[in-house]
C-alpha cells in the first residue's frame, strides 16, 4: 500500500528556485525566501499554484534574539473541494535592522494592500511600489513603530502630541 | 419657593419660586443624552436605555446622536488617543449647559490597557462630572450617575445662561 502523495512535493518542487530553507512545525510548512525574490514567488504561488488567499502579512522583530531582527511573514491559503485540499503555507523573509525595505506584493494580491500597511504602521517595514504607503491604525504624523521591541510600550508622549495637534487643526 | 396669601395682594394665594430652580428643575428631568459609546459598555448602556432597565424614568431616555440637541455626554468605552480628538470635538459641539458621565474603568482611568494608544482616563482633556467604575458597569450603575448628575444640577444656582 502506497501512502497517497504528499500535495506539497509539486509546490516545492514549482518554487524550489526560491526557497532558501524549509521548516515544519506541528505539520505546518514554512519556507525561507530571499527578499529580492518574493514578488515572482509570490505571483507563481497564485497564479500557477492556486493559492489565491493571502491570509496574512505580519512582521517579527527578533531584535537581539536573532539576525537579521525582522522576518516579514506571509501566510498563504489553497482553497480546495475537500478539507484535505485545503492548504496552508507560510513564507518567511529575513529583513536587516537598517531600513528595512520589501517589494510590495499588493500587486499580486490586492489584499496585501491594507496588511501592509499595518506591517508599515507597527514595525517601520517599508513596502517598496506600495499603492498608498500611509499609516492604517496610528494617527498619520505619528513618529514611532509600536510593536518594535526596543518601543516601550507604556510610552505615550507621540500619541500626545498627536492628539494636540489634531485637536488644533481640527477647532481652526 | 412658597406659597403666599398676604391680604396685600388680595388674599388670592400665589407661588414664588426662583427662576433658576424651575429651569433646573426642567434641565435635570430631560437630560438628553449624547451616547459617545466606543466599546463594550456601550452595550450594557444600551441595556440601560432599553425597556428592562428603563433610563426614561428618569427622563433621560431621548439619545441623540447629534451632540448639537444634547446636553448629556455618557462615553462609555476606551478612548484612545486618537478618537480623544473626536470625543473633545463633540463636546465642544455640545451647547451649555452640558455635564459628561465618564462610564466604565476604561474612560475613568484607562482600564487594562495601560498602553501608548490608550488615553488614561477622559478627565485628560474633558471636564469629567461623574465617574462610573466597573468593567462594564451594571445598568444600574448608570442610572445612579444619572440620578448624581440630577443632584448636581439641582444644586446649581443662576446664572442661566
Amino acid at each position: 500500500m502506497t501512502s497517497p502523495p504528499d500535495p506539497f512535493d509539486q509546490i516545492r518542487e514549482r518554487i524550489s528556485g526560491y526557497i532558501l530553507s524549509e521548516s515544519t512545525f506541528r505539520g505546518e510548512i514554512s519556507f525561507a525566501v530571499g527578499a529580492e525574490s518574493i514578488v515572482e514567488c509570490c505571483s507563481l504561488l497564485k497564479n500557477t499554484l492556486g493559492f489565491t488567499y493571502l491570509v496574512d502579512v505580519t512582521v517579527v522583530d527578533y531584535l537581539t534574539v536573532k539576525f537579521p531582527r525582522y522576518e516579514v511573514v506571509y501566510l498563504l491559503h489553497r482553497f480546495g473541494e475537500n478539507y484535505e485540499e485545503n492548504l496552508r503555507i507560510r513564507l518567511k523573509v529575513a529583513l536587516e535592522q537598517d531600513d528595512p525595505a520589501i517589494d510590495s506584493v499588493t500587486p499580486v494580491w490586492s489584499g496585501a494592500n491594507w496588511l501592509e500597511r499595518e506591517a508599515y504602521d507597527m514595525f517601520g517595514i517599508t513596502f517598496r511600489g506600495h499603492p498608498d504607503p500611509r499609516r492604517i491604525l496610528m494617527p498619520e504624523d505619528y513618529d514611532q513603530f509600536p510593536l518594535r521591541k526596543d518601543f516601550d510600550v507604556r510610552d505615550r508622549e507621540s500619541s500626545k502630541r498627536s492628539f494636540e495637534r489634531a485637536l488644533d487643526e481640527g477647532l481652526e | 419657593m412658597g406659597v403666599s396669601s398676604g391680604p396685600l395682594l388680595g388674599g388670592d394665594g400665589f407661588l414664588t419660586t426662583k427662576i433658576s430652580a424651575v429651569a433646573n428643575w426642567g434641565r435635570k428631568n430631560s437630560l438628553w443624552p449624547m451616547a459617545f459609546g466606543t466599546a463594550c459598555c456601550a452595550i450594557e448602556m444600551m441595556g440601560a436605555f432599553s425597556s428592562r432597565f428603563d433610563i426614561a424614568r428618569f427622563g433621560a431616555e431621548t439619545v441623540r446622536f447629534s451632540p448639537r440637541q444634547a446636553d448629556l455626554m455618557i462615553v462609555s468605552g476606551t478612548i484612545t488617543y486618537k478618537m480623544a480628538s473626536v470625543c473633545r470635538r463633540i463636546y465642544e459641539q455640545m451647547p451649555e449647559p452640558k455635564w459628561v458621565i465618564a462610564m466604565g474603568s476604561c474612560t475613568c482611568g484607562g482600564g487594562p490597557f495601560d498602553s501608548y494608544a490608550v488615553v488614561q482616563g477622559i478627565d485628560e482633556f474633558l471636564p469629567v462630572d461623574v465617574y462610573v467604575g466597573g468593567c462594564p458597569p451594571r445598568p444600574e450603575a448608570l442610572i445612579d450617575a444619572v440620578m448624581k448628575i440630577q443632584k448636581k444640577i439641582d444644586n446649581e444656582g443662576p446664572p442661566i445662561v
